[in-house]
């Protein structure tokens, strides 16, 4: 499977604004004249039933109905929580999206649930044609989410950092044996021992997003930095047991 | 008068008529940038930033699309004599020149209450610097992401001693007849700036755009050079080694 996702992507050329991909069908990234699909951003042109389409290498994050996005929450008016979802567009979760029981608006206070600067992981309910954006929590994965350390990536290189079917975080989770949460919106939120290299495996993903054979390089370069993890550490185990030695 | 070009037909610093200076095009070189590009005619330097599609006051916002701000800044060291580092009228106008030269390729519509700032400083100037500017910003532009019909390009045509020339600089800026910088849209085949200042017969101007398209179309290929570079330079043997993935 991954070898097939691997050849796809070697497929896939180089296109900026403004080069023509031939007749057919317009689909994201692109836009027609005179009957010829025309890209507008700078990605990689690909085709699939007739449609074509631009991946995008660079660009914000536009909300689109649900993607599972990690936000932070920013304000607290009267009954909704304001988000910030790394996108030009501030998003609401209201009231009766966030919390299953009863609330009573004078007595309650809201930050008991969702306090300032907490991090959670939302799924997004809706989007308005002028972009005002509302977020659920009805949904088996979001939740609030605690501790941890966050990062910032391309939002369009997202897909690649999950792989197909979740194989590099995954992958990237066994070799680490960290809690990943990828949001569809650039932020990765990340926890255990191993963060940092996590973090560091994935920021690599996202600068060598349009290259081939990623997974076997990223698993390799784990693979050396674990192991040079495992020598520190017996050295400072071996340290110690001489010095128990030279006690007695 | 009469000495900028000599009796061999070529001109002060040894350029044909129809030649233009060395240009050099790069994207992607400022690091808090969200999409940055590098211009050089010749002794004509120009650096261009973009932020955004972010957030705007409410005030200033657009409902139904996003607002393009440009600021053109002159280096107080990129003439000769000293140039004030305050916004001058000059400085104001060009800011508005380009703004209105790059507007028409931007879809603006799809990022509405929205703005992009692009930040143009000249670090060098040798005549035609809001030519460079545009081509900087362009480049910038579609760094960042930010989906275009296409890019523009732009150069200075002029007539110097009776002769029209392409690409003024130096000395014939300050000793010549007519000065005009165009902007053009290769795909469209549209112009989108065109300012004159001089008198030309209606032949002449004629020529002179004929000569200015075909040097756009020269800048464009250098355009399209930079930002393919940009990702096509990345090799996946770096992975392993000190660069971190995201400084490419």
């Amino acid at each position: 499977m991954e070898n097939q996702e691997e050849e796809k992507i070697k497929q896939r050329k180089l296109v900026l604004p403004g080069d023509e991909l031939g007749y057919g069908i317009a689909g994201a990234g692109t836009y027609i004249d005179k009957g010829i699909v025309i890209s507008k951003i700078v990605g990689l042109a690909d085709e699939r039933n007739g449609i074509k389409f631009v991946i995008p290498l660079c660009g914000v994050y536009n909300p689109k109905k649900g993607d599972g996005i990690i936000g932070i929450i920013k304000d607290i008016v009267s009954s909704k929580w304001i988000v910030d979802i790394n996108s030009p567009y501030s998003a609401a979760l209201s009231l009766s999206e966030a919390v299953n029981e009863f609330i009573d608006l004078t007595k309650d206070d809201l930050t008991r649930y969702y306090d300032i600067n907490d991090i959670i992981f939302a799924k997004v309910l809706n989007v308005s044609k002028n972009k005002s954006v509302n977020l659920t929590m009805k949904d088996k994965r979001c939740r609030k989410l605690y501790g941890g350390i966050l990062i910032k990536v391309t939002p369009s290189k997202v897909p690649r950092i999950i792989g197909k079917k979740g194989s590099m975080v995954e992958m990237i989770k066994e070799k680490t044996n960290c809690q990943i949460v990828v949001g569809q919106n650039g932020l990765i939120w990340i926890k255990g021992e191993n963060s940092r290299l996590a973090a560091e495996a994935i920021l690599k993903v996202e600068g060598y997003a349009h290259k081939t054979g990623l997974t076997d390089k990223i698993k390799e370069f784990l693979d050396s930095k674990i192991s040079e993890k495992l020598k520190e550490k017996k050295e400072e185990e071996y340290d110690i047991d001489i010095e128990i030695i030279e006690e007695r | 008068m009469g000495n900028l070009i000599n009796e061999n037909g070529l001109r002060l610093d040894g350029r044909r008529p129809d030649e233009m200076r060395n240009i050099v095009a790069k994207a992607g070189i400022l690091k808090n940038a969200d999409g940055s590009g590098y211009f050089e005619f010749g002794n004509t330097k120009a650096i261009a930033g973009v932020f955004g599609p972010r957030p705007i006051p409410k005030f200033l916002e657009e409902k139904e699309r996003s607002v393009l701000t440009t600021i053109y800044y002159m280096a107080p060291f990129s003439t000769k004599e000293r140039t004030p580092p305050t916004p001058s009228r000059r400085s104001k106008e060009i800011s508005l020149v380009i703004q209105r030269a790059l507007e028409s390729v931007i879809f603006l519509e799809e990022f509405p209450k929205t703005t992009i700032d692009v930040y143009i400083e000249i670090i060098r100037a040798d005549a035609s610097t809001r030519c460079a500017a545009i081509n900087a910003t362009s480049i910038a532009l579609a760094d960042a992401g930010i989906p275009m019909r296409d890019l523009v390009s732009s150069v200075s045509v002029g007539k110097v001693d009776g002769t029209i020339v392409l690409d003024i600089a130096g000395k014939e800026d300050e000793e010549g007849e007519v000065d005009i910088p165009i902007a053009y849209v290769p795909r469209k085949k549209e112009i989108t700036l065109l300012q004159m200042d001089g008198i030309l017969t209606k032949e002449e101007l004629k020529n002179a755009i004929d000569l200015a398209i075909k040097g756009c179309k020269i800048v464009y290929q250098k355009q399209k050079e930079a930002l393919s570079k940009k990702y096509e330079e990345i090799e996946l043997e770096d992975l392993l080694g000190e660069k971190n993935g995201k400084e490419y």
